[in-house]
């Protein structure tokens, strides 16, 4: 069930948005040595040379819908973002992709109609994305999130955002919004990742509300929309008021939110028109930017061997790019004095500090990060417990 | 807490019920539809993709309902007219909807569906406990409170219930009587996947609000169990779906109570009570089972 479609090339309009990137380019290009520039080049300058260079045609594979109101749809929405910023590729795309052999088929049917940078962009196309990078020297494969033991190929990547970061903002406006002190939480597995995020949501709380508590509940399933409305109405009837999740299809857990006219912190996308009076905020994706850098550094030739060229993650500190994930806008009830804390809070992350930031305490109330100290990258990346403060259990 | 594991167990069980409830009369006529899983997600979908175009959440039901039959229409023929295997037919009917349905339904994925709210009864919405169990529900709900004994009565009270039932157990008696034993099993078997349409329904248009592939995620097959464990009687039937709506709940309670449980075994425990219920209860099955049940004419 592998739909191939080719985006339409843009509108002459789009030649302008071209005309005037290529002016900013120059500019930053003058402005800035970084190698990854948010400015982008759409074609290879005469000589470049290297993996990915003059290309054509990029292929795009996910692994859902890409109309999914949540991550798939977001990654297209970067698709079309780079279409804008360079109108003259083709884009290729296949949605609904499996995390088998499947996927080596659709890349494989991409670089047959010229396809020269393949975007992958479910977690678990890792093992045959770097399969193909080895076969196919010529091509440049961008893993979206997972990790490649180094050494990384010089024609693949990893990339990700820091999307804790967000999420610990978004847990300020919950612990602002919460009468009951209690937020609630619909997670899917407990994979570092998750984790993070669920520490995130209660550590932003706890910032503001030292009182505040986050129930949790893993529906062991990305998608089981039966499953996850029966978890939220256990949360609502429990006392939680503000519910957030991880889950890939969002929409059943809001509108159950809204239907018991309680608060709603989003995920994966800006879901306000479900949730008209109980929107507070939510992680918004934003991959456009990044996209547009990764494809303007592979056909400038630089990308073997550069910034990218690694297992590439960046936050809001990144000053080049913005991360891939914002802030999703406020809805109506979110107060100004709720706003300006967000808004100093994001200010102290810019300037280099961490959500993950110590004293940290884990559910026994074991010390997971020393006073003072922020969590290393590997203590990020390898998250096995929850924060004191989360009422839930891990299984085992 | 326990209010809320009885609350939850309605209103995961409905879905079922519905199923079960169809799957009842399918097997009284003597055939057991075993795509009970498929014809529930055929249901799922057309009801959700009705009331996207049309905004009438209420055609959604009803096209829930003709998907369901359309598709057991299909087994019908096959089963009853061209002497299929009733097992074999089931399960690649049930294969045939995961893939078109998945196939069709993927513009339909995590969109914003406006299906049925929760409406709180006056009075019955009200009273202590009962209420909060019971009477706080969408109107699906409320209206399997009535269903139940309608096909109760239908079944064991009615001419058309007697013919059904004698399909079940003695076809050849119907041919002696001058009606079409095919026939009465067609009609069970069109009734029975429309039942299961709607339980589709029900789970997308009122529980969820929204459409994913695969959604039913089992409660098709549990239906299918649950009527051997209900004694192919609706009222046992209900108890049974609410039993399952419960142990599909409990994961989600305990673990907001902080009860130190492991999820993952509580996602398999509707399965392991599916298997126990089969196991256990197969003296049963032979007792009260329709005598023609899965025999082809």
């Amino acid at each position: 069930m592998t739909h191939l479609q080719t985006t339409s090339r843009g509108a002459r309009l789009y030649r302008w948005a071209l005309a005037l990137a290529g002016v900013a380019g120059l500019i930053a290009f003058a402005m800035t040595t970084h190698a990854a520039s948010a400015a982008t080049t759409c074609a290879s300058p005469g000589g470049a040379k290297g993996p990915g260079t003059n290309a054509k045609v990029v292929g795009f594979i996910y692994v859902g819908s890409k109309t999914d109101y949540g991550y798939n749809q977001a990654a297209a929405a970067g698709a079309k973002a780079l279409q804008k910023q360079c109108p003259k590729i083709k884009i290729l795309e296949a949605d609904t992709v499996p995390e088998t052999s499947d996927m080596t088929r659709a890349a494989e049917q991409m670089i047959g109609q010229g396809a020269k940078v393949i975007f992958s962009t479910s977690y678990g196309y890792k093992d045959f994305a770097v399969g193909l990078a080895k076969k196919h020297k010529d091509v440049v494969f961008l893993q979206q999130g997972n990790f490649i033991t180094p050494p990384v190929p010089e024609n693949a990547n990893t990339y990700f955002g820091n999307v804790y970061e967000t999420v610990y903002l978004a847990g300020i406006a919950a612990g602002k919004a919460t009468k009951s002190n209690k937020l609630g939480f619909v997670a899917a597995f407990p994979i570092p990742q998750t984790l993070l995020n669920i520490n995130a949501f209660e550590l932003g709380a706890q910032s503001v509300n030292p009182k505040v508590k986050t129930y949790t509940v893993f529906t062991g399933n990305w998608c089981d929309p039966g499953k996850q409305a029966s978890a939220a109405k256990s949360l609502l009837s429990s006392g939680a008021d503000v519910l957030t999740q991880h889950q890939d299809c969002t929409s059943t857990v809001i509108k159950a939110t809204e239907a018991a006219k309680k608060y709603s912190v989003g995920y994966h996308s800006n879901a306000a028109a479900l949730a008209p009076k109980g929107w507070l905020t939510g992680s918004e994706w934003n991959w456009g930017p990044l996209y547009g850098a990764m494809f303007s550094n592979i056909e400038s030739g630089k990308f073997s061997g550069g910034a990218f060229n690694t297992n590439y993650t960046l936050g809001f500190a990144s000053k080049a790019i913005p991360s891939p994930m914002r802030l999703a806008p406020y809805g109506p009830s979110v107060k100004p004095a709720t706003k300006s804390k967000i808004a100093t809070a994001q200010k102290k992350i810019l300037a280099g500090a961490s959500p993950f930031t110590g004293p940290i305490y884990d559910q026994k109330g074991k010390v997971q990060v020393a006073k003072g100290k922020k969590a290393t990258a590997k203590q990020i990346s390898s998250m096995s417990y929850l924060v004191k403060g989360v009422v839930g259990n891990i299984p085992k | 807490m326990l209010i809320t594991i009885l609350a939850g167990a309605v209103a995961g069980g409905t879905s079922i019920l519905y199923a079960a409830l169809g799957e009842t009369i399918s097997e009284r006529a003597g055939v057991i539809n075993v795509g009970t899983e498929g014809t529930m997600l055929v249901g799922a979908l057309a009801s959700v993709a009705v009331t996207v175009e049309t905004g009438n959440a209420w055609l959604g039901v009803l096209a829930g309902a003709g998907a369901g039959a359309a598709l057991a229409g299909v087994f019908a023929i096959v089963t009853i007219w061209r002497g299929g295997n009733q097992l074999a037919a089931g399960l690649a009917l049930m294969f045939l909807a995961l893939g078109l349905t998945s196939l069709y339904g993927a513009s339909y994925v995590g969109g914003n569906v406006d299906g049925f709210d929760e409406v709180k009864l006056p009075l019955l919405g009200s009273l202590p406990v009962l209420g909060k169990v019971l009477f706080r529900h969408d109107v699906l709900v409320y209206i399997s409170y009535a269903v139940v004994p309608a096909v109760w009565w239908l079944l064991f009270r009615s001419r058309w219930g007697l013919l059904l039932r004698t399909a079940g157990e003695r076809p050849e008696t119907l041919l002696a009587y001058g009606v079409s034993p095919a026939r009465v099993r067609t009609v069970a078997v069109i009734t029975g996947g429309a039942f299961a349409g709607v339980g589709g329904a029900q789970l997308a248009l009122a529980l969820a609000l929204s459409w994913s592939e695969g959604m039913t995620a089992g409660r098709g097959f549990i239906a299918v169990a649950l009527v051997i464990f209900g004694a192919w009687r609706p009222l046992q039937v209900m108890a049974g779906a609410y039993l399952f709506g419960a142990s599909i709940t409990l994961g989600s309670v305990l673990q907001v109570n902080g009860v130190e449980v492991n999820q993952f075994f509580l996602d398999a425990l509707p399965y392991v009570l599916t298997i126990v219920v089969l196991v256990v209860l197969v003296r049963r099955q032979r007792q009260y089972a329709p005598e023609a049940l899965g025999q082809p004419l």
